[in-house]
């Protein structure tokens, strides 16, 4: 059941990603960007991720869409064009090289399994804070320093003169 | 059970995905959305290896992608902003102020 769930999300997440790419509309590109985020939480669950997917729900799904979807409407975009490359061959390509890749891929098995979830290994939020705040403390901070450089650089970057 | 080869080829498959968006793509916005599906590919392939290893270090790590691509996102569209105030376009082609 939990390989047919995971087959799932795998194809939706790498489907909405070529939809991503491929979209003229940069709004249905984000939407389209979100459903990958939504599959890519789903097999974070399956494998036991738990935390990962709740903060890829929060983090990307939330927080970072809704500012690709701000700007996309705050410079009101509309459709551009694709570059000639994507024409309906190179699709056709494109999509007969993906295909043979999975082929190949599928084909190349070396037998390891998701292994059963043990104690304190699993994901579970409680073992990665212990990380978090224990081994990983300098570099957690560190990023509270990148945020706040970020948000200071996105608000001179923006500034109008 | 999952196999895990499986979501490395997965993995493999959206930074792929992701890497056509940068090279094809001309909208400053598509390009970022693509940088963003190449770093979730990656979060996918450390959850993984983490899965693998039956430790969680390399969560932790996913946690930390994760913070730098939402400074990243805050920063690019700034830029993203930036730019369309020069060109009044997010034409990548057509942002050349610093080619001599």
């Amino acid at each position: 059941m939990r390989e047919v769930f995971f087959y799932f999300f795998a194809a939706l997440a790498v489907l909405s990603g070529l939809l991503v790419i491929t979209r003229r509309n940069p709004l249905t590109a984000a939407l389209y960007l979100v459903l990958a985020f939504f599959a890519l939480a789903g097999v974070y669950v399956l494998m036991d991720a738990f935390f990962l997917a709740a903060v890829q729900v929060a983090v990307y799904a939330g927080a970072i869409m809704v500012l690709f979807l701000f700007v996309i409407m705050l410079l009101n975009l509309g459709p551009d064009d694709l570059p000639p490359i994507m024409t309906r061959r190179v699709r056709w390509l494109y999509a007969a090289a993906s295909a043979a890749l999975v082929l190949l891929f599928l084909g190349l098995d070396l037998g390891r399994r998701l292994p059963a979830p043990t104690p304190g290994a699993a994901g579970e939020v409680g073992a990665i804070a212990a990380r978090l705040f224990g081994d990983y403390l300098l570099p957690f901070e560190i990023t509270a320093v990148l945020l706040l450089v970020a948000i200071v650089g996105s608000v001179a970057l923006a500034h109008r003169e | 059970m999952i196999n895990l080869d499986h979501a490395l080829i997965v993995s493999f498959l959206l930074f792929g995905t992701g890497i056509a968006g940068v090279l094809l793509r001309r909208n400053a916005i598509v390009v970022f959305m693509s940088i963003e599906l190449m770093l979730n590919a990656v979060n996918l392939a450390l959850v993984t290896f983490s899965r693998l290893r039956g430790d969680l270090d390399a969560q932790v790590l996913c946690f930390f992608v994760m913070a730098v691509a939402a400074a990243e996102a805050a920063i690019g569209l700034g830029l993203v902003i930036a730019l369309f105030r020069r060109h009044a376009s997010i034409d990548l082609d057509r942002a050349t102020l610093l080619r001599s």
